[in-house]
Parts: C-alpha cells; structure tokens; sequence
C-alpha cells in the first residue's frame, strides 16, 4: 500500500508545480488581454484609434527623462501601496494613508525647517519623526476600532479630512508657513536634510529608491519569515481560526495599523527629502488612494506592487502626452480604472478555478491511489487503526 | 429508488455522498451520468430545477432566519406560491397537519428548540411542492427521542407517497427506518442492500470494507492527580436583541490525568461558551480555571496553548484551519511558538514541512501532497490533521470538541484510538460530543450540561443513551443510575485506576 500511495505523490507533486506556475501566469496574462480589449473599446467609443495612442505611449514611454519622471513618481506610490498592503493582509482597509502621509511629511517638514543636525542625524530625524506620526495618526483608527468597535473605513476616510484641516490652520503665514509668491510652505530644510540621488540624465533619480526597496524586502520578510507575520497572515485569513490558535486579534489590529501608519510616513519623503525640501500647499496629494490600487494591481505582493507602481507612473507620464496629441485627459483615469477593474477580476476567477481544480484532483489521485491500493490487498482492512 | 420509499445512504467521509446529492440538488454538475426522475430524463442546473422537479434539500446545518416567524422563514423565497399571509399559513397548517408535523406558523424560530427547527426545514421543503426530499445527516443534532419523533414523521411522508433519501453515518437509524440501503464508497456504489437482511457490523464493513470500531476505552487509565480544574465558572452574554442571558452558571469540573470527561448535552446548552472559556478566547465574569496546578484564569489563548492545551475545534472550518492555506501552514496554525514550526521569533519551514509530511504519514492523512490547501481535503482528512497536529505537541489536556462529527467510520476509530492512547500516557481529555455512543464508549466520566449548569452525572459503565438523553432534555438530574445506585462504582474504578497510574 505504501508504494500505491507513494507513486502518484511524486506525480501529483510534479504536476502541482506545473499547475501552479501555469495558474500564477495565467491570471496576469487574462488580465492584461482583458485591459487592453476594454481600454480599445473606450477609444473606438470615442471615436479615436486605439493603436494610435498605444504608439504614441510607448514611444513617450521610452525616452530618458520619461524613463527618470517615471521612477521617481513610482517610488512614492510602491511605498503607500506597501502601507495599504499591510493592511489589506489582515482584512483591514486604510483609506487614510493619504491623510497619513501629508500630515506625516508636514510635521517632519515643520521640524526639519526648525533644526539643524549634522549629516544623516538630520536626515534620520526627519524619517522617524515621518513614520512615528503616521503610525499614530492610523494608530487612532486602530484603537478606535479595538475599544469601540468602529470601523477603520470609517475613521480613516475621516482622519483624512482631519489631517487636511490641521495641515491648513499650521501652513498658514505667521503660524509654521511663509509666504513665498501665491505659495505657503514650511521653512526649506537645511542642506543637511537633502537626501542623496543618482547623477543620472537629464535629471536625478530618487536616492530614495533604495530605501523603498529595502521597505519592499522587509515587507516581504516580516510577512512570510516571521511568527509576527504568520499571525498576521493567519488574521487576514480567518479570524476565528487565527483567535482559536493563540493570537489577539485586538492586538494584532493595532499593531498592524502602527506598522501601516509609520510606511505611510515614508510616502511623502522622496519628495521632501529628495525635491521639494518644504511641504507647501503644492505638495503632492492623493498618493494614498493611488496606493489602494497599486496594492490591488500587485495583490499585495512585493515584486507586483512594484511593477503596478511603474505602470502607474508610466500611464500618468505617456497620459500626459496623449493630450496634446488630441485625446481627452480622461481616457488615462479610464484605462488605469479598467486595469484594476480587470487584475481584480482575472485574479479571483484564476483563484476560484483553481481551487475548484485542486479539489478535483485531490479527490480524483485518491480514488485512483484507493483503487490500486485496493487491488494489491483486497482482504486486507484498508485502515490500520 | 422508488416512489413512497425511505432510502439511505451510507458511506465514509468523502465517500461521495455530499457531491451525489449537491448533483441531486442541481448544485454541482456531473461530468457524465444520467439522472432519470419519473421516467425522464433531467438535467439540473440550479437548485432552482431541483425545486422546480420536486426535490427538496434539508441540509445539515439549518438555514433559518432567527428573527422571523416560523411563516416568515417559510415564505421567505416562495413568495408567490401562496402569497405571504393567510393564504400561506392555511397552506402551512394544511402540511403540517397531513404530515404530523405539529407546527406553529406565528412562533419565532429563535425560540423554538432544534427538533422543532428540522421539522420547520421539512415544511419548507414541502411548501414548495417537494416530492423528494433530502435529508442530509438529520439526526446528528438530535437527541434519541426527537430522532424517534423525526422518523415517525418520515413514516408520515412516505405513507403519502413521498420518497426520502436519508444520508446518516449512524447505522442503527439506518437500519431502523430505510426501505432500502445504498452503500458507496470512494465514489462508487458497493452495495444495495435490504434492511431486514442485514446488521449494522455488516453495513460498516461494507462501508470501510472493514471491521467495526467501536469507541469503548477498556481500561481505566484514571489517576487521582486532577490536570484541569474548573471553578465556579460564570458566564452572561448580550445576544442580539440585547437581552443578557446567562450561559454559564457556576461551572466546575475535575478532570485528572489519565481520564476522558464527556459532556453530553443538546447543542447550545454552553458547552461551546465552557469551551471558549478555559481556551482564553472569551472571557468569564468570574470562576477559575486551573491547569495542573498553575493558575491560568487570565493568561492568553497562546499561554494557555503553550502550557499544554491541545484543542480540536468543534468547527474545523472556522476555528481548526486556514481553507486557503497549504497542509503545512495549517501544521503551523496554533503553535507557531514551537518547535519545529519556528526558532526564536522567525519560522522555521523546512522543520514544519518535514513534521507535515510526518504527519501526514503517521496520521494517514490521505493527500497528495502537503502542498494541496486544506480546503482540497475531505471532512475526515482534515480532522486527521488537526488530530496530528495537536497531538504533536504532546497536551496535557485535551479538548475535543465533537471529535469525529462529519468524519468517517475509518477516520473516526483512527480518532478514538489516539485518543486512548494518549490517555494511557496521562493525557486529561475534555470531551463533547452529540454522538452518544461516543461520549459513553470513550468517557470515564459524564456530566451533563443543560442550560449553562452542569445538572447531572452518570457512570458510563452502566447508563444507556436513552438515559442520558432524557437528562439531556432536562428530564432528570443529579446521579444518573441505572436503578437508584448510590454511585460507589465510581470511586471503585477511581481506585483501581490510580493503582494502574501508579504502575506507568
């Protein structure tokens, strides 16, 4: 019997693999077909030629500066999807990165203006003053949902407007802003402050590239390497089961939106430490919500947030062209709407066919396991127990 | 099956049964094979058809809507059938009396008791002009006088010329109330037999193509160093409507080492609410729960697990695994402190795949891989690897919640045996279960929980599952007897099996 269990085990190991490498490409390469014939449709509906603005878009795509706009737009947008991610793995849903981030980058700005450290002291400084105020900031969401059990869609969407109007009473002249032209900021950071960048063509690229890469490598090992992040996965999966087995659910959603809240405070970084130097009422907005995509482009992962990060940047970078070749601003929101729309799609129908197929098969190499089994020693009672 | 017949059907977990039926019921598609109702042949798609034809499904766990009345749930969906008011409950009573249902329209169902909720799943059926019914595992919640109660109601239907299928693992039942018997096994069928020309040994053994198990401990492993004790546990909840109910009334059990405690009782009698309790995962107003002798009234769920609790969840689904998960994430699921699931504060998956793959060879944990999701598993592997699982980390007590409910005979002796096994080694077991054979074959001790308190104890050497049934309903407590017994039979045993603890 042994032997008749063993043999389809070897089988069924090869062709699992196989099956999973399949499933895992088929469910990008649906949806990218699917995007494309949809994005297509809403040309043709406008009376344009798709061909036409894909050619002009990959032509954009590919020159130098483009290429640099590019990463230096996704870099921002890997690290709020990482924010949104990290609660997207345990089922909870930060809308408020945005408010997060702005409120995060304004008090780090505030400081940075008012201090002056030597070197990367400086720099340091401004990054943990960043994390530790989104980390509270979301941290209010989370302890409002443990204590009184509301929902942290709610709070979040809420701190967002908060964060908003706060930011508005401080960058006001006299208060923590000047006035410079129509324009109120915080005082530029000293020299110190400024983060280092690539001497690439024609402009720099983000120094801080590298730090969104480390956030990407410690997401990916906090998650699947570590009995915190086991929890934590355990959480998203199933609450109950997550409970039975030992962990605080309560304080897991704390935590989880802490650690969600101090990445949010890395989002707005790049720019302040990288370009702008001051947070001003310029400073870019709606990062946030560009993050809950990207996670859900990427679905969740390191390496896919990534790649959904430089897509984004791409469409915006090419979309921009696209108007002044005739097109309507719009049709970039659509396409990157309709790509969402159908990653989203593809990878649940991937997923439920897949499972659906797993089950099959399970019951099918067991029958045939039996069956064998079976035929060896039919008088034998076939368990042992 | 023939038209005014009771048929039933038997066979292990994943035999077969569930999907034979989801494709009766138009849930799921064949990939070939006919199925023929009255001379034509069908094709079900939806549930819908099936209703449409004449079948109607009673599932195992009942879809009702608590806050409606008994018609509400009734109507809910079949709107236009008899409208939602007079019409429908004219028709309702016209049912329930023609099929001796006993039904009242204007109850709420959350008031109503488990018994009296299958009956209303029946009439729901019926209301939809069900010619066939299916019933899926009805007896399983039941306590052996409703079951009495639901079969003279099937006799009823069948005398009207309706046909049921019955699913049960219990074959006494079978054999008490089914025309005819389909047995099948890993997807075929392996028999049709007649219930006047066979036993229930020999169903079993058509079942697993084995022996019978049976779940009696021989002998008494009890020691008189108690493992857990419970103390004077309290417990109140706010339910839906806002009203506080006491679900734990001053709850207090000894079990010792080496000894199986059961406790019977009709589900939702706070035998889940005792469990969660001495997990950690809810906590009571007041009480004490001690384990081997420390104090862990107010540790976590994850302390508690650490020091030597081993659970199997009553529902596995929920609270025993992650669906989605591979085998040996679930292996990691509950003792992700230890080893070899990790070191220090990382995991460590090269020794929690090697203990899966352990597992599931030393559990006969039948799957193709370790890789496969635990939703890819049937009822009873899964149980198996929750078994192997807990087991792993050697316990010291053990709570198994309905250890072998949905598991098949072979998995359910597999259970048993390890149980046992353990128990011989000083693990304390508490045990709850509806299966009263079971309760009374592995227990050393029965108490009986009925509306939050423990109101009676029995022996089970000498009680009878109709016994404990009665004082499960309520019926009777204190020290449940054969005949007026003063109970010394259980220190006797107490006794005999300190000498035998002594002995290890």
């Amino acid at each position: 019997m042994s032997t008749a269990t063993k043999l389809p085990t070897g089988d069924a190991a090869r062709s699992a693999t196989r099956e999973k490498v399949i499933l895992a490409v088929a469910a990008p390469l649906l949806a990218i077909v699917a995007a494309i014939v949809i994005s297509s449709l809403v040309f043709l509906a406008s009376g344009e030629n798709p061909f036409r603005a894909y050619g002009i878009m990959a032509d954009y795509g590919h020159y130098s500066d483009s290429q640099v706009w590019i990463i230096n737009k996704a870099v921002p947008y890997y690290l709020s999807a990482l924010a949104v991610a990290i609660g997207f793995r345990m089922n909870l849903f930060n809308i408020g990165v945005d408010g997060q981030y702005r409120l995060a980058a304004f008090a780090a700005a505030a400081v940075g203006g008012a201090v002056v450290l030597p070197g990367a002291l400086q720099i340091i400084l401004l990054i943990v003053i960043a994390m530790l105020v989104g980390a509270v900031w979301s941290g209010i969401a989370g302890l409002l949902k443990t204590t009184r059990g509301v929902s942290e869609v709610i709070t979040t969407i809420m701190l967002n407007s908060i964060a908003a109007s706060v930011i508005g009473y401080f960058l006001q002249d006299g208060r923590l802003a000047v006035k410079d032209g129509n324009l109120l900021h915080t005082k530029f950071l000293p020299e110190a402050a400024h983060f280092f960048s690539f001497p690439t063509h024609p402009k720099p690229v983000y120094g801080f590239v590298v730090i969104a890469v480390v956030a990407g490598a410690l997401y990916w090992f906090l998650l699947s390497r570590t009995r915190f992040g086991f929890d934590l996965r355990a959480v998203g999966a199933s609450e109950p089961a997550a409970e039975a087995s030992g962990v605080s659910v309560k304080r897991m959603v704390v935590i989880s939106m802490l650690l969600s809240g101090a990445a949010a405070g890395l989002v707005g970084m790049p720019t302040l430490l990288g370009e702008s130097f001051q947070y001003g009422t310029d400073f870019p907005a709606g990062i946030g919500f560009t993050g809950i995509a990207i996670a859900l482009l990427g679905r969740n992962h390191p390496l896919g947030m990534a790649f959904g990060a430089l897509l984004w940047a791409f469409l915006d970078r090419t979309g921009s062209r696209l108007e002044f070749e005739g097109y309507a601003q719009e049709i970039v929101g659509v396409i990157q709407g309709v790509i969402v729309l159908c990653v989203v799609i593809a990878y649940e129908i991937v997923r439920r066919y897949g499972l659906r197929l797993q089950q099959r098969k399970v019951g099918e190499e067991l029958a045939a396991a039996a069956r064998t089994a079976g035929a060896d020693n039919n008088d034998k009672p076939e368990v042992s127990a | 099956m023939r038209r005014g017949s009771v048929h039933a059907l038997c066979g292990e977990n994943g035999a077969g049964k569930s999907t034979l039926m989801k494709i009766l019921y138009g849930m799921q598609k064949p990939d070939e094979g006919t199925i023929t109702l009255d001379g034509h042949e069908v094709t079900l798609h939806t549930p819908g058809d099936a209703i449409a034809r004449g079948i109607g499904m009673v599932h195992q766990h009942f879809m009702l809507a608590d806050n409606l009345t008994v018609l509400e749930n009734t109507v809910l969906g079949a709107e236009k059938l008899h409208g939602i008011s007079g019409g429908a409950r004219a028709k309702i009573r016209e049912i329930s009396d023609a099929y001796g249902l006993n039904i009242r329209p204007d109850v709420l169902v959350e008031d109503l008791g488990v018994a009296d909720r299958q009956r209303v799943e029946i009439l729901k059926v019926l209301y939809r002009g069900a010619r066939t019914l299916i019933l899926d595992e009805p007896t399983a919640v039941l306590v052996p006088q409703e079951v009495d109660a639901l079969f003279d109601n099937l006799r009823e239907l069948k005398s009207e010329g309706l046909t049921v299928i019955f699913i049960s693992h219990k074959l006494g039942e079978v054999l008490s109330v089914a025309d005819d018997i389909t047995v099948i096994r890993r997807g075929t069928t392996v028999a049709s037999v007649e219930p006047a020309a066979t036993t229930p040994k020999q169903l079993a053994e058509l079942m697993v193509g084995s022996e019978l198990p049976s779940p009696e401990t021989r002998d008494s492993t009890v020691t008189d160093q108690p493992m857990l004790e419970v103390d004077g546990l309290h417990l109140t909840a706010t339910d839906s409507d806002g009203v506080v109910r006491t679900v734990l009334d001053g709850v207090g059990l000894t079990i010792h080492k080496g000894e199986v405690l059961g406790v019977a009782g009709v589900e939702g009698n706070g035998q889940a609410e005792l469990v969660e309790a001495i997990m950690g995962t809810r906590a009571p107003d007041h009480g004490t729960v001690t384990l081997d002798g420390t104090d862990i009234s107010r540790t976590t769920t994850r302390r508690r697990r650490e020091g030597g609790i081993g659970y199997i969840p009553e529902d596995r689904h929920r609270h025993g695994l992650l669906l989605e998960a591979p085998l040996w994430e679930n292996r990691i699921l509950g003792h992700v402190t230890e080893r070899p699931n990790s070191k220090g504060k990382l995991l460590d998956i090269p020794g929690a795949r090697k203990d899966t793959a352990r597992i599931v060879d030393a559990y006969d944990v039948r799957t193709p891989g370790i890789e496969v999701t635990a939703a890819s598993l049937s009822g009873g592997n899964q149980q198996k690897l929750i078994v192997g699982r807990e087991m792993s980390h050697h316990p010291k007590l053990l709570i198994a919640a309905h250890p072998t409910r949905g598991v098949d005979v072979g998995a359910q002796a597999q259970i048993w045996e390890q149980i046992r096994e353990a128990r011989r080694e000083g693990l304390a077991v508490l045990l709850i279960s509806a299966d009263l054979d079971e309760l009374i074959g592995l227990s050393d001790t029965l108490r009986v929980m009925y509306r939050g308190r423990l109101v009676a104890d029995a022996d089970p050497a000498v009680i009878t599952p109709e016994e404990l049934g009665s004082a499960m309903t309520g019926a009777a407590s204190g020290h449940l007897t054969a005949d007026g017994d003063t109970g010394t039979g259980r220190p006797a045993s107490g006794g005999a099996a300190a000498t035998g603890g002594d002995q290890e």
